[in-house]
This record gives structure tokens, C-alpha cells and sequence, in this order.
């Protein structure tokens, strides 16, 4: 008697297990095969085209019901099995019990719904087989159908793409940072992100789902911050988990996935199990290519041949056009480990090697991936790599010849060779200009305008003028911004203004950095520039900010904080310093100080605390004092007519407005401002970052003095009559600073730079232009001039202060 | 060995940290871009400094008073300085973020 196998899931593992077992012997095994889905097996990954339209389903199917007939396969299509009784050896059907020798186990897995309250409405779909795709397919037919996909991973990716290419408004929603992180690193994160964007697919990073809406049907999903995207369709794509319930039930061994050896059967050797649903030594599998390899395995197992499953590496491709990319092996930076990367900013390709040792461990590219698969060799067969590395990343088609010196292959170039793009100036244009007399990158970019419009070409151009000058070249001594990039602060500035760069990401891949996310140098650089040039779009990164402005409180040196609440003007009540002195009680501030800038210092308090030490200020109307900002901090006055004999004009309240007015806005070093009311300058405005001295006439506004480090008069800036004129100079001034000046150049640097004249003409002499910097200073208010202290001791951002986990109580056990 | 359950990587901020209390002074876990999690000693062997507060970049964070860079993975002091910090074996498991506490015991008895 022939003996009985059967087989619960007829998907992508268990149909290549019956391929296997049926080419090898025909006749060894009565097969039954379950399917819970009213079909046998198909393509699953085949999905996607379909939902795209780029295909019909007939054609993903791999098995029809002439090959199931032909090989005596008896088929339990739309049939669940509901229990497996071990004892009596039978599978328990819908419908039937159904008596096994073996059984195999191919459940696949089950699409993860997140707990939030709306998950159940009609139109919140899963996208795991083909009723999921037609559900999809139907939503998309209603004319301006919206749809949310949530998860911005490779599934939800090719949800999205399809639903767009059907002509859909889709939005995705990603928790986390970049897309596809589990794949990708930032930078091909970006550039995927760009790609999908330009398709039209808009797309929300760090983005958490709270609720979905809807009376009877789906409506709408509301995020985290409060934002409400509409929607006909939401698509849930966040991730999988093993369908093992068959297994836990009949008490078969279950970790994650049902545990299986290396023969692929279970903790019942009569019972096996291959695909998604398994889990083989801590290791569950997402992708089809190990799957295959089990099935081949399980096969020989179970016709009592020896074998061995042992996982090898993947590659994950994304399978929507006119994305292109590619990643294996681990990618991630080590100690041990060195990163390759080479950008092409102009054509979008990004390719990033990581070797350890000898050895090609990862590789992530973008946009040109036709390396991929050689690439993937060099991991699977863990190839010594070191005869080759210097021309690695340019791939097969590099290797064989001697290893190329830069310099030589710049002097080796044609005249013809084009060197700028952006321009199309190529080296003969740029070698003429440095025989008339051209010897500087500068001299050259004025000439022939080589690397005058992205820059990126600057190295060339360095390389070409060196190995025209030979020694008389002297390499331009403009710093770099850090180790991680060639270009100085203010080519940074100018190319992510000219570039329209409004992400780190962005910048990064565009401007060719070489570290995969930064340094503590340039991250918060970076961070200042997008926020002051993009306020509406660039999303501020806290984790790339210094301590103080994470934490919206100075550090002191044991590790405790500061805390100063604004005094606007440096007015005060009895309100608030009674208010001061009770949380100063209640906390426990060991010290009480008065700053030089008019306001009152709290010094020691505690990390964990400040949340509800704000939250106590808060509570008496006050605000942070931004003292720790590269921002404004005071406006420090002088009391002015209401009091002094000699008072020209209401200095104290030019103060409070002037820092209601400045208040909240980043700029790139600390700001401060002093309001005398007549030239006695109590105030001491003509050291500060901007001065005003009153004047019986009006106000004689003074810019750039110093008292730090270095003590330095302010230089005089203009005379107006009103005080409307002046805040709308400082503003327009402020403004100035914050689109032009280097990242920590206190303003007295920044105009030694730029010149006085330079800003007088721009926000004193030319009216339009002052205007427009004014007005775009208000803009970037209309985001940050608020409370942050009000933010963060929310219940939900305050317990993010204190420790991840407590575990003085445990250990003491 | 003895894991302990100290929390889930989303209660950590990419490219961020949070620390742990122990009776042994504080463990800073630290997430990288890659969502790889780390934990070291929370003090910099230089003055102190709270290592949970400072920049985190590819697998390495830069301490927020004097600017000391540290290797998350072996706890070396980067380029000219000369330190190390501990480090200890952390994992995530179904999820959770679990600590080695064993491991954390041994050295300070060590
Ligand atoms: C849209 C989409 C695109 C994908 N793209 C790719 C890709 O590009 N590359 C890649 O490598 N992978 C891709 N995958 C993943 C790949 O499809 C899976 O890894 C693979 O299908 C898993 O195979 P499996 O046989 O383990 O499970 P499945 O193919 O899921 O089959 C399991 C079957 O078991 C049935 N079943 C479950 N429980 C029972 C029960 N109690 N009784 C009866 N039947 C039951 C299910 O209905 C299902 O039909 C994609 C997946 C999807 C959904
Ligand atoms: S600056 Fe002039 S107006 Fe102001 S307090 Fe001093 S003397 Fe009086
Ligand atoms: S305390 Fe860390 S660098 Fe000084």
C-alpha cells in the first residue's frame, strides 16, 4: 500500500515540495493537499504585477488542475483544516477527517494588523492573496479613490506602486525614519523615497498610526501628531507573523515559527513542516529563495534520503518599475568593517559596499543595481576580494586590469572628456583656462563655469588643474565642514538651497558624504540649514542636535540641567518668582542664580525632573528661555522713560516686543539683544549680538558686538523713527543671518565675513528686499514660535525623560 | 545566562539613546540608524559625561561635554583619546530589548 502524505497550504514552498517529491517518485506517497484559499498553487509574489495590472492572474498560476490530476494529487481547495490529531494519525477538515503516514505542514503566514481602534471597518485590507488583490483592484475603480498604505516596507511598497499605476491617491505611512530599513540604509532609503514620490506616491516617514476612522466603513486614519489622512482603502502592510496554530494545538514544538531540523521535520518526526511557518535554529524566513532550498529538503527527507537545510544569503529586489534596487549581506557599519560608497548624485545611483577583513559581507545599491547579483556572489562565496578592492565598486567590468591610481586615470582622460556636466565642460576647456593663467579652483570655476552649479565635479576639477600645474598646484585651503564631507559650510548652504535638498538624507547622498548618517560636526549643521531654509518641510531631528536643545535645558558638568524661564524683556512679578522659588523648593534646586542676561537661573535639577518642573512653570505662564538655544535668548533692557529721569522712549516694552517677536527661532549661534533707553546704555546694547539705543529722534539700531570670548563694540547699522521699522529691520537682519551665516559664527564673525555693507544694503537700503526677508523670517515663526517646555511634559513625551528600565530593584533580589 | 527584559527598541529614539538603572550605575542603550541596539556604561571615562545624551552616528556616539567619539561595538575611545567604556550584551528577542545582567555583575565585581 502506497503510504499517505498530506499537505495543509498549497502555497509557494509546498508546491515546489511537490515538484521535488513527484519528479523524484511518482508513486511514493496517496497525496492530499489542503488549500484554505478556493485555489491551488500560485505565484504569490506575482501579486504585485497583478494588482498593477501588468498581469493577469491565469498567468501566475504554477500549478493547474490538469498537473494536480495527472500526478494524482487529490485536492481539498477552500478547505481549512482545523485540528491535527496526532494519536489517531488524521488531519480534521472543514469537511472530512483525512487519515496521514506524513504530513507536511505549509501554512504560510499571516499578515500582522496593528491593535488600533478602527482596524476591523470594511476596507481595511491585509495584502497577503489574491482576495486581498482583487479588494484592492476594486477600490481603485471608484473615481479620485484614496488609499493609505500602512508600512513602507518591501510589501507595502509594490501595494502602493500598483494602486498608484491604477490610478489611485496613495499616501504611505512609515514608523520608521526611511523606507525599507530593513533593506536599505538612509541614503538608498532617500533616493527610493524620491523615486516613489516622483510617481506620485506621497509618502510619511516617522509617522505612527492611532486610530482608523469611519462610521460604516473606512474614512480616514489618524496619525500620531493629529493629522488625518482620508481614505477609501487602507491597506495594512507592517509585517508577518508564522501561522503556527495548527502546530501549538497539537502540541508540536512552536518558538516563533514551528521548530523544525535540519531535515525539516518537527518535534513529531512524522510530521514536517517548510516555509514561512517554520522556524529553523532562531531563524524565520520572509523571502522565497530559502524557501526553496527547504522544499528540496524536505522532499529528500521524505522519501528517506538525507539531506540538509542550511540558509544561505539573500538579495531583496523591489518589484515596482523604475525603482531599482538592490541589497544583501549586512550592511550595517562596524568597528571591523569598512564602507565603500560611491554616489553619482546626477544620475541617482548610489552603491554602498561594506568589506570586513578580506570579504564582501553587504552591499546596498541604488538605481544601478546591474552589478547586483555579481556582487551577491562575492558575499555567497566569500571571495577574497582583497586584489581587487580598489576597483570593487565599479564592478566585473573593472577587474582583470592593473588597479587604477585616480590621478593617473584624470591624466589619462581625453581632452574631450567631459568633466562638469551641469556645464559640459569638458578637460580641454578647463586645461586652456589653466594655461592662460587660471590656478585655482575658483580661477577655473569663473572661467569656463566647470563646478560652478552642483559642485560635485569640484574633486575633477582639483585633479585636472594638479595634474596640469604639477607641483605648482597648492591644494585650496577652504575647510570642509567635517571629516565626512570635502565641501565647506557655505558650499553646503548654497547647494542645498540650488538643489532644492530638503532632508539629511538628502543631503548626504546628493552632496556625496562619506559616512553612512554624519557626525556629531556636521549633523547639527546640517539640521540648522534645512530648518532655516525649508521651515515648512524640513522636520526637525532632534538626535542631531547637542544635548541642551534635546533636552530644552543647559548641562551642566555633573550631568544635572538648568532650567530658565523666559522673562520677557526682563520684566517680571511677584507671581513668578513666587512661582520660581516654590518649584525651586519642590525640586530641590540647590542654586539659585541671576543671569547676566536678566532672567533667574535654576541650577541642579535632575534629568527625569524637568518635565514636571516645566510643567509646574507652565502652569504659572512661563515659558522656556530658550538659554541653551543657538536661538534667541534675552532682550535684555534697561526700565526707560516710564522710570528713569532720562529716558527718551519705552526701551523695557521695545524689549518684550522685540522678543515676542524673535522668540523660538533658530539661528546659527546663540542671539542676543539689548534695548537702551538713551545713550547711558544701561543696557548694555552696543555689546550685544544686535543693540538698539534710544534716542529722542528714535532708535540707532547697532550690529555685531561681543562680549565672550571677545569684546567687541557693535558697528552701526542704520537710524530709524518707529519702532514698527525697528523690528521690522531686526527681523529682516535676523533673517539675513540665519540664511547666510556658517553654522556656530556668533553674528560678529558672520559680518566680518560678509561685510557691513553687504548688509546694509541688503536690509537697510534695498526696502524690497528687506521686506521679503521679513516676511520670510514670519514664516518660519509661524512654526517655532512656540513653547517647547509645553510640548514635552505632555503625559506622552514626559516618561521618555526618565530611564528606559529601572533595574536597582531586581538586581537587589 | 540572565537576560532581562528592559523595554522594546521603539521606546528608543533612532540615533538616540535611553539608560538603565542598576544598582551598578547606569546602562545607556543605544539605538543607531540601522536600528541596531548597543548598551555601554553611561559614563565617559573622561569627566563624567552622560555618553545616553550624545550624538549617535553609524555605530559610534560622541560625548556631550568634551566631544571624546566612543565605538558602540568594543567601547574604544575614537582617534586621539585614549579610553574605553564598558560595553554589554544586549539583544532584541520577539520584540523585547533584552539585557545580559550576568555580564553586567561580572565586571564590575571584576
Ligand atoms: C504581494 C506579495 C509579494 C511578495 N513578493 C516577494 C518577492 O518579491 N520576493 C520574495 O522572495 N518573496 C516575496 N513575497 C513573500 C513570499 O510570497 C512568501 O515568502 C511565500 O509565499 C511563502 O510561502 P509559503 O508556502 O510558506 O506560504 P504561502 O505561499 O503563504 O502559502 C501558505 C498557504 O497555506 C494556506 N493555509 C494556511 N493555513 C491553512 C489551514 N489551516 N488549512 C489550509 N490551508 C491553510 C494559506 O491559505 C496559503 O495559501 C511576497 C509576498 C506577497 C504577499
Ligand atoms: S539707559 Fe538711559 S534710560 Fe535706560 S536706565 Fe540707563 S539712563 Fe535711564
Ligand atoms: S566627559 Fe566625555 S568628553 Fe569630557
Amino acid at each position: 500500500m502506497k503510504k499517505k502524505l498530506i499537505v495543509i497550504g498549497a502555497g509557494m514552498a509546498s508546491g515546489r515540495a511537490l515538484e521535488h517529491l513527484i519528479d523524484a517518485d511518482k508513486d511514493a506517497y496517496d497525496i492530499t493537499l489542503f488549500n484554505a484559499e478556493p485555489r491551488g498553487n500560485y505565484n504569490r509574489i506575482m501579486l504585485s504585477p497583478v494588482l498593477s495590472g501588468d498581469k493577469e492572474f491565469q498567468e501566475i498560476v504554477t500549478h493547474d488542475a490538469a498537473w494536480y490530476e495527472e500526478n494524482g494529487v487529490t485536492c481539498r481547495f477552500g478547505e481549512q483544516v482545523v485540528s491535527i490529531d496526532r494519536d489517531r494519525k488524521v488531519v480534521v477538515g472543514q469537511n472530512a477527517e483525512v487519515a496521514y503516514d506524513k504530513l507536511l505542514i505549509a501554512t504560510g503566514s499571516a499578515p500582522f494588523i496593528i491593535p488600533v481602534p478602527g482596524k476591523n471597518l470594511p476596507g481595511v485590507i491585509a495584502y497577503r492573496d489574491l482576495e486581498d488583490t482583487n479588494a484592492m483592484i476594486d477600490a481603485s475603480a471608484a473615481p479620485q479613490a484614496k488609499a493609505v498604505v500602512i508600512g513602507g516596507g518591501l510589501l507595502g511598497l509594490e501595494a502602493a506602486a500598483g494602486l498608484k499605476a491604477r490610478g489611485m491617491d496613495v499616501t504611505v505611512v512609515h514608523l520608521m525614519g526611511h523606507l525599507m530599513e530593513r533593506q536599505l540604509d538612509e541614503a538608498a532609503g532617500y533616493l527610493l523615497r524620491r523615486a516613489l514620490e516622483d510617481k506620485g506616491i506621497e509618502i510619511k516617514c516617522n509617522a505612527s498610526t492611532s486610530a482608523i476612522l469611519g462610521e460604516d466603513k473606512v474614512e480616514a486614519v489618524l496619525l500620531d501628531d493629529k493629522s488625518v489622512i482620508p481614505a477609501d482603502l487602507v491597506v495594512m502592510a507592517v509585517g508577518i507573523r508564522p501561522e503556527t496554530r495548527l502546530a501549538t494545538d497539537a502540541a508540536i514544538e512552536v518558538e516563533r515559527g514551528i521548530t523544525v531540523n535540519d531535515a525539516m521535520q518537527t518535534s513529531d518526526p512524522d510530521i514536517l513542516a517548510v516555509g514561512e511557518c517554520v522556524e529553523h535554529r532562531k531563524q524565520l524566513f520572509g523571502l522565497v529563495a530559502p524557501l526553496y532550498d527547504q522544499a528540496k529538503v524536505v522532499a529528500k527527507t521524505l522519501l528517506k534520503e538525507d539531506a540538509v537545510f542550511a540558509p544561505k544569503e539573500v538579495a531583496t529586489k523591489l518589484k515596482v518599475t523604475g525603482c531599482d534596487l538592490f541589497s544583501t549581506g549586512d550592511f550595517a557599519e562596524g568597528e571591523t568593517r569598512e564602507d565603500i560608497v560611491f554616489r553619482d548624485p546626477a544620475r541617482g545611483v548610489y552603491k554602498r559596499l561594506v568589506l570586513e577583513g578580506n570579504q564582501l559581507v553587504g552591499a546596498v545599491m541604488y538605481g544601478d543595481t546591474a552589478d547586483g547579483n555579481w556582487f551577491f556572489g562575492l558575499i555567497k562565496d566569500k571571495t577574497d576580494i582583497s586584489e581587487m578592492r580598489e576597483t570593487l565598486i565599479f564592478g566585473p567590468a573593472f577587474q582583470g586590469g592593473a588597479s587604477l591610481d585616480p590621478m593617473a586615470a584624470v591624466a589619462a582622460l581625453p581632452l574631450d572628456a567631459e568633466i562638469c556636466g551641469c556645464n559640459g565642460v569638458c578637460k580641454g576647456q578647463i586645461v586652456d583656462a589653466i594655461n592662460a593663467g587660471a590656478t585655482d579652483l575658483g580661477a577655473v570655476r569663473s572661467t569656463t563655469k566647470a563646478s560652478a552649479s552642483c559642485g560635485t565635479c569640484s574633486g575633477l576639477v582639483e585633479q585636472v588643474l594638479a595634474t596640469t600645474l604639477g607641483d605648482d598646484f597648492v591644494l585650496p585651503t577652504a575647510q570642509p565642514v567635517c571629516g565626512c564631507t570635502e565641501l565647506t559650510h557655505e558650499d553646503v548652504r548654497r547647494l542645498i538651497k540650488s538643489k532644492s535638498l530638503k532632508s539629511q538624507p538628502a543631503v548626504w547622498q546628493e552632496l556625496g558624504w562619506s559616512t553612512p548618517n554624519g557626525c556629531h560636526t556636521c549633523r547639527p549643521a546640517l539640521n540648522y540649514y534645512l530648518l532655516a531654509d525649508w521651515p515648512l518641510e524640513y522636520a526637525d531631528d532632534p538626535q542631531s542636535r547637542f544635548v541642551n536643545e534635546r533636552k530644552h535645558a543647559n548641562i551642566q558638568k555633573d550631568g544635572t540641567y538648568s532650567v530658565v524661564p523666559r522673562m520677557w524683556g526682563g520684566m517680571t512679578t511677584p507671581d513668578e518668582l513666587r512661582a520660581i522659588a516654590d518649584a525651586a523648593d519642590k525640586f530641590n534646586v540647590p542654586t539659585v542664580h541671576v543671569t547676566g542676561g536678566q532672567r533667574i537661573d535654576l541650577l541642579g535639577v535632575k534629568g527625569e525632573d524637568l518635565p514636571a518642573i516645566w510643567a509646574d512653570l507652565n502652569q504659572a505662564g512661563m515659558v522656556s528661555g530658550h538659554a541653551y538655544s543657538k536661538g534667541l535668548r534675552t532682550v535684555k533692557t534697561c526700565v526707560g522713560k516710564d522710570h528713569c529721569r532720562f529716558g527718551t522712549q519705552d526701551s523695557t516694552g521695545l524689549g518684550i516686543k522685540l522678543e515676542k517677536h524673535l522668540w523660538g527661532s533658530w539661528t546659527p549661534h546663540k542671539l542676543k539683544l539689548g534695548v537702551s533707553g538713551c545713550p547711558r546704555n544701561c543696557a548694555e546694547a552696543t555689546c550685544k549680538d544686535i543693540g538698539i539705543v534710544c534716542v529722542d529722534s528714535g532708535y540707532e539700531i547697532s550690529v555685531a558686538g561681543a562680549a565672550g570670548m571677545e569684546v567687541k563694540q557693535t558697528e552701526f547699522l542704520c537710524k530709524v523713527t518707529t519702532e514698527e521699522e525697528a523690528i521690522e529691520i531686526i527681523s529682516a537682519f535676523t533673517q539675513l543671518y540665519r540664511e547666510n551665516g556658517k553654522y556656530l559664527d556668533r553674528i560678529f564673525k558672520w559680518v566680518a565675513k560678509v561685510g557691513l555693507e553687504w548688509c546694509i544694503e541688503k536690509v537697510v537700503d534695498n526696502i524690497d528686499n528687506r521686506k521679503a526677508l521679513a516676511e520670510r523670517f514670519e514664516i518660519s515663526q509661524s512654526v517655532y514660535r512656540d513653547d517647547p517646555w509645553a510640548k514635552l511634559s505632555t503625559v506622552k513625551e514626559a516618561p521618555k525623560f526618565g530611564p528606559l528600565a529601572n533595574l536597582t530593584l531586581e538586581a537587589a533580589e | 545566562m540572565s537576560w532581562l527584559d528592559i523595554g522594546t527598541i521603539d521606546e528608543i529614539p533612532v540615533r538616540g539613546a535611553r539608560i538603565v538603572k542598576t544598582v551598578l550605575g547606569c546602562v545607556a542603550i543605544f539605538r543607531t540608524a540601522e536600528n541596531e541596539v548597543f548598551a555601554t556604561s553611561d559614563r565617559c571615562p573622561h569627566k563624567g559625561g552622560p555618553l545616553s545624551e550624545g550624538i549617535v552616528h553609524g555605530r559610534k556616539v560622541t560625548c556631550p561635554l568634551h566631544n571624546w567619539v566612543f565605538s558602540l561595538e568594543n567601547g574604544e575611545a575614537q582617534g586621539d583619546d585614549d579610553g574605553q567604556i564598558e560595553t554589554y550584551e544586549v539583544k532584541i528577542e520577539a520584540g523585547r530589548l533584552l539585557l545580559n545582567s550576568e555580564e553586567l555583575q561580572a565586571r564590575s565585581a571584576a
